[in-house]
């Protein structure tokens, strides 16, 4: 176990630089108007000497070295454009908690409300339970996350009669963001969970417990339910990357002050060292939960031996 | 045939016993030498073999056919999509980006409701005929969806088929799996667009610069699974061509599956193009595009009484996508050969 721990973890670490690298490279290509505020007024001969400056026309390899360099004591640079001359870190480290309490929450509710509902799919198949589900996971899946958002604010705000700016400290105006962040995954996890529930109802302990004169909603709970979680688990991850990308739009729509919506400010104002913080920040993120997501798995399921995972790729 | 075999027998016997001249009661006062009657030999049927007719393209759209909602469903589409195309050629429409004016007063036609002056949608801030700019961009959106969903196909087939057939090549295409699954696809793209100034390609291109790549993992899987299996052993011991068993033995199991991706991958493109729209790297307002007329709506949705501007671009779009994925889905189950026996 440990061994494998090791292992994943050295993996992990190596993905993530092959990724930052290849990102940072990528970001080179940015329009060279994202580095100065004042772009517009600026002749030629002092935008190169603002890039000589800022080192931006060094070799590559220099400047990545310099970037690999600075980014492990914490230094990612300054914004120019959002608020010149601030420390990117700094200004991340402002924004980060509220996206984490945020997608927390989504994430929660979307288990809290997608189980359940399985469960209940799983139970009356075929049934007004499993037509009335199916019908809502289809609407949320077909239908762009960014055209239900809208109408969720736009009736939403409304209904529970809130403001269109964010008040943290107001639970009201909490419960619109969560829950359009959390119905993307409240359908996944439904979806999945009546799907393997309706695969094991044909297994051999299910009949058993049938002969024994179980009744079927016991079946469901106590055998199927159960057995039904542990492929589940490995969904975990891709329904982590799915809150950190719906927080980017739910942000920035409901002018919440976190991570999502100061990349679309930022892509908005052009202000390149800021988009490359926060691009390179989600692609930590990302890696972080598929981590998380495998290790849950060996948790879960005692079965399921890492190793031989990988002997399988 | 042996599926078939156990349930057909079952059926028959069930069948013979429920009619009364042929069931136990009218055997009962028999004697028992006419109860029983040798069989015979006979040599040709000895050395006949089953004979199945069976065609997968047929039953495939046989089961589809079958599924009156999804028949509807794909009906409706093709009106949508085809009128989408044709409506530049009907007579009496106008420019989608033709500022309309009203020749008494000189003012534009600011903001009509649906219905008004012969808009039959309304108009929007600037007086553009909604009719003409939602359906130029469900043209537009349509053209992205579909370009992405072939380069996706055609790109994920090949590299699925290579990764799977060429061990060589297992490695590389492994970790280049490994990196774009934990980078989410939507940074990649705001990241393309960011860098490259927006346009349809680079919208094409940042949208199926990691799509394919699922595709490709899944298609690789299968050729693996499927690749030394007896019949293909026996096929390439008879010197048949590679390409002639992935074409012949491997295709035929993918089709459900691609064609689902393909299916899916069209509402997702066009959910895309909203969501880069929205966040100030789509397609300038000289092309119309769903996201962008949705982007437009937003603006002006929380006044009640100019609410049609975002409702009829996102009924279009909401028609287009669910209907690509129920026909998708529908389509998938019917090519699987799982659901041909019958």
């Amino acid at each position: 176990m440990l061994r494998y721990l090791a292992k994943r973890a050295a993996r992990s670490v190596l993905t993530l630089f092959i990724i930052v690298t290849v990102v940072f490279c990528l970001l080179r290509l940015m329009p060279v108007e994202g580095y100065f505020s004042n772009f517009e007024k600026m002749t030629q001969s002092q935008i190169q000497a603002g890039l000589q400056s800022m080192g931006l026309l060094d070799p590559l390899p220099v400047q990545i070295l310099r970037f690999w360099k600075n980014a492990l004591q914490g230094d990612l640079g300054v914004s120019h454009i959002y608020r010149i001359n601030t420390p990117v870190v700094e200004i991340l480290a402002q924004k980060l908690p509220i996206s984490i309490q945020m997608g927390v929450a989504a994430m929660l509710l979307s288990l809290a409300a997608g189980l359940p509902m399985g469960l209940l799919m799983g139970r009356f198949k075929g049934r007004w339970p499993d037509k009335v589900g199916t019908a809502l996971i289809v609407l949320i899946q077909a239908v762009p996350a960014a055209v239900y958002y809208l109408y969720i604010q736009m009736y939403g705000t409304t209904l529970l009669g809130v403001g269109l700016l964010f008040d943290e400290t107001n639970w009201r105006y909490w419960v619109l963001p969560v829950c359009s962040m959390s119905l993307a995954n409240t359908a996944f996890y439904a979806m999945w969970l009546r799907r393997y529930m309706v695969d094991e109802s044909n297994k051999d302990y299910v009949r058993l417990a049938r002969a024994k004169g179980e009744s079927e909603s016991r079946i469901a709970l106590g055998h199927l339910f159960r057995n039904a979680m542990v492929p589940l688990v490995q969904y975990i991850p891709s329904a982590f990357l799915n809150t950190v990308v719906g927080s980017i739009y739910i942000e920035s729509l409901y002018s919440i002050p976190g991570m999502g919506g100061l990349l679309v400010t930022c892509v908005q104002r052009h202000d390149n060292t800021m988009v490359q913080g926060i691009v390179l920040l989600y692609a930590c993120v990302g890696i972080l939960g598929l981590i998380l997501g495998d290790l849950l798995m060996v948790l879960i399921d005692p079965r399921i031996t890492l190793s031989r995972k990988e002997e399988v790729r | 045939m042996l599926f078939f075999y156990k349930e057909t027998k079952a059926r028959r016997l069930e069948a013979d016993l429920s009619r009364p001249s042929d069931g136990p009661e009218a055997w009962k006062d028999l004697p028992e030498d006419q109860l029983f009657e040798p069989a015979g030999f006979s040599a040709r049927q000895a050395e006949s073999t089953g004979y199945s007719n069976y065609s997968y393209w047929g039953s495939t759209f046989r089961a589809f056919f079958k599924n009156r909602f999804a028949v509807v469903l794909l009906a409706a589409l093709c009106a949508v999509v085809l009128f989408a195309f044709l409506q530049p050629l009907l007579p009496g429409q106008l420019d989608p980006n033709l500022c309309s004016v009203d020749p008494a007063t000189g003012i534009q036609y600011r903001n009509l409701a649906p219905g008004e002056n012969g808009f039959l949608w309304g108009t929007n801030s600037i007086g553009q005929d909604l009719w003409a700019r939602i359906w130029a961009g469900t043209r537009t959106s349509l053209t992205i969806a579909f370009f992405v969903a072939m380069i996706e196909a055609a790109v994920g087939i090949t590299a699925g088929v290579l990764w799977g057939y060429v061990r060589r090549l297992d490695f590389f295409f492994t970790e280049l799996y490994n990196i774009c699954d934990n980078i989410p696809s939507t940074i990649l793209l705001i990241l393309i667009s960011y860098i490259a100034r927006p346009s349809v390609p680079t919208l094409i291109l940042g949208m199926s610069l990691t799509g394919w790549i699922g595709m490709a993992r899944f298609i690789r899987n299968q050729v693996i699974m499927l690749r030394d299996r007896d019949y293909n052993l026996a096929s390439r011991c008879i010197g048949t061509p590679t390409w002639r068993i992935i074409q012949r033995n491997l295709l035929p199991y993918l089709v459900s599956v691609v064609m689902l991706r393909m299916a899916l991958t069209i509402p997702a493109a066009i959910g895309s193009e909203v969501f880069i729209t929205y966040i100030g790297l789509g397609l300038s307002v000289e092309l119309p595009s769903l996201g962008n007329l949705i982007n437009d709506g937003r603006k002006v949705m929380m006044q009640a009484g100019l609410r049609y501007q975002l409702l009829y671009p996102t009924l279009i779009l909401s028609f287009v996508t669910i209907a690509f994925y129920l026909i998708g889905n529908a389509f998938s189950d019917a090519a699987d050969p799982k659901n041909h026996l019958e």
